[in-house]
């Protein structure tokens, strides 16, 4: 068990440090000047251009430049966004909150309507139940998130004003967006959930409570569930990276001041001190939810670790 | 419990030897004519051929040129006269939409060409020359996966700028190392089967044991996901193209035209139902044939 976590343990460490490298190389790897870039109109100013230079440090050797930048960072420095004229982290630290509510409001509800809808199809198999709920999760997956929003902000600008369109991180401002990132990966969950259940239910040991009289309710949550739903935990942490980064197009969509909207505001912008910060931060938070569910897997299946 | 389930049966013992490395043809046509019973493969295919075939025949099909500007007809609703209406401009949307859906089209299945092509080839050499190049190159690859979704293709935009090419590009990027993994997987498993071995002993060079040996025996694996993909690579194009990074107007791509659509909501619900639905739809038939393919050509790879 300990020699399981630690082994996952270096990994997420190796990983972190990968992640790190990219994103730092990010203004690196940008054709021409990336400080002439940044500065757009303000390109003129020889003074402001050194200084940025020697605030990126960008005249000395890249190993160097790296650790610069690194310490910076792991002291919470992200640099200073010149489009919008305050420091990157307190950018970030405005916009989090927003994106985390939005995310985790469409994981809970991806998560619940996707599993009711895999437990009513698996357990219809071949009926027209299942044909329904997996033609509403096919079509759930196929439609493009940002249309469903413009179309939700259609009907309940217009028709029926219930929910609030555009901005606000009330709850009733979180409806819609949430409803708009949920669904492509609620229909993946109903498919999944459906498939885990239909291929538990062929297992022996379903077979065997069965024969021995385990009345149908208790074999269903006990011998079927729970062996269906533990991979659920597995795509949960691939789909909390998944929405955070969905969150760019559904922000767009609907106006929110999160993260993602601020991460396409920066591309646009040649903003890159925030977009190199935005994109260390998701991806080391994508690492961290994984890291968890590896963690936690092996308490609620002990096969796992002694694999 | 259902009755259905608890009579599941168990997989039948295979009545032949596993399939030899190469099918003869007359078994291809059979399993072409079996898959094609296939219902939601067939439906899917159905889908994707009119829509083509609408695209293709835009031509005929509309009076207007999608770029012509009529100030006298701007925000006109759908009619007989423009079937999807017009946009602020008075271009008349349906032609938009079919001109723009080529454009989407064809860079999501260049999106998956190039992620499938450069994935394989990835998966292929270090599955097959294994070792410390095998480790190095996986490595990067479980780096690539590191970045979810589209923050790998926002950050190869955010490098190489906006743009057509580069959107196509930014989106392999999320493929390549999905379709490496895979390949890598499968490559790993032919590698030590007598018959590699016996090549190599033979003295076949490495190229050809790739792609003589090893490569047809994992693209049924590589077919399935790039079908699988082209969807969700058609769905990332527009979803570029509606944040402005992707196609840069006036090129008509469905994108673009909904992320002018979504400007005028509140007066012309058509620039963005019209161009949507299409959109949806042509999904759904890709989805439809990448799930009949799956069913047929290989029931164990999960969807992504």
């Amino acid at each position: 068990m300990s020699g399981y976590v630690l082994k996952r343990l270096v990994a997420i460490i190796a990983l972190a440090f990968g992640i790190s490298v990219v994103a730092f190389m990010i203004i690196r790897l940008i054709p021409g000047d990336p400080v002439i870039a940044m500065l757009g109109t303000g390109a003129g100013d020889t003074e402001l251009i050194a200084r940025l230079r020697q605030q990126l440090g960008l005249n000395e050797p890249l190993v160097s430049q790296y650790f610069l930048w690194l310490g910076n960072v792991l002291r919470g420095d992200f640099g200073y966004s010149y489009a919008n004229q305050q420091s990157v982290s307190s950018l970030i630290a405005a916009s989090f909150p927003a994106t985390i509510q939005l995310t985790l409001a469409a994981l809970g509800l991806s998560l619940t309507v996707g599993t009711i809808l895999g437990v009513v199809a698996a357990l219809n198999r071949n009926r027209f139940a299942d044909t329904a709920s997996m033609g509403v999760a096919l079509i759930c997956m196929s439609v493009p998130s940002f249309w469903l929003g413009l179309l939700l902000i259609l009907a309940f600008a217009v028709t029926w004003p219930i929910f609030d369109v555009v901005g606000g991180v009330t709850w009733k401002g979180l409806v819609l967006p949430a409803v708009t990132l949920a669904l492509g990966s609620l229909g993946f969950n109903a498919r999944f959930v459906r498939s885990s259940i239909v291929s538990a239910l062929s297992q022996q040991h379903v077979q065997t409570a069965r024969a021995k009289g385990v009345p149908p309710r208790q074999v269903f949550l006990w011998h079927v569930m729970r062996n269906a739903l533990l991979p659920l935990l597995t795509i949960t942490g691939l789909q909390l990276g998944q929405l955070l980064s969905g969150s760019v197009i559904v922000e767009t969509v609907f106006s929110r001041p999160g993260v993602g909207r601020l991460l396409i505001q920066a591309i646009l912008a040649k903003d890159y001190m925030t977009v190199q910060a935005l994109i260390l931060i998701i991806a080391i938070i994508y690492a961290v939810a994984n890291f968890i569910v590896d963690i936690l897997y092996p308490v609620l299946d002990p096969r796992v670790a002694s694999r | 419990m259902t009755p259905s389930s608890a009579s599941a049966p168990s997989a039948p013992a295979p009545a032949v030897l596993p399939d030899a490395p190469t099918a003869k043809p007359w078994s291809r046509r059979r399993a072409i004519l079996r898959a094609l019973r296939h219902r939601s493969l067939s439906l899917g295919l159905a889908i994707c051929a009119l829509l083509v075939l609408l695209t293709l025949l835009a031509p005929v099909l509309t009076v207007h040129d999608p770029n012509l500007q009529n100030p006298l007809a701007t925000f006109q609703p759908p009619s007989w006269e423009h079937p999807f209406g017009t946009d602020a401009f008075g271009r008349d949307l349906l032609g938009r939409v079919l001109y723009g859906a080529r454009t989407t089209m064809l860079a999501s299945l260049a999106v998956v060409v190039l992620g499938a092509l450069v994935g394989t080839v990835i998966g292929l050499s270090a599955g097959y020359f294994g070792g410390a190049y095998s480790f190095l190159v996986m490595r990067m690859i479980d780096l690539l996966l590191a970045f979810p979704g589209i923050l790998l293709a926002l950050t190869v935009t955010a490098i190489l700028g906006p743009g057509l090419t580069n959107g196509v590009i930014a989106i392999a990027a999320i493929l390549v190392p999905i379709f490496a993994r895979l390949v890598e997987g499968a490559t790993v498993e032919v590698r030590n089967l007598p018959y590699v071995e016996s090549a190599i002993t033979a003295g076949a060079s490495a190229p050809r044991i790739i792609f003589r040996h090893i490569l047809p025996n994992v693209m049924s694996g590589v077919i399935v996901l790039t079908t699988t993909w082209l969807g969700i690579a058609a769905l990332w194009i527009t979803a570029l193209g509606f944040i402005g990074l992707g196609v840069q107007p006036p090129t008509p791509e469905l994108g673009t035209i909904l992320n002018d659509g979504q400007n005028y909501i509140m007066i012309a619900w058509w620039i963005t139902v019209c161009p949507g639905l299409f959109l949806s739809l042509f999904v759904v038939g890709v989805n439809l044939v990448g799930d009949g393919l799956r069913d047929e050509i290989d029931p164990t790879l999960l969807r992504p």
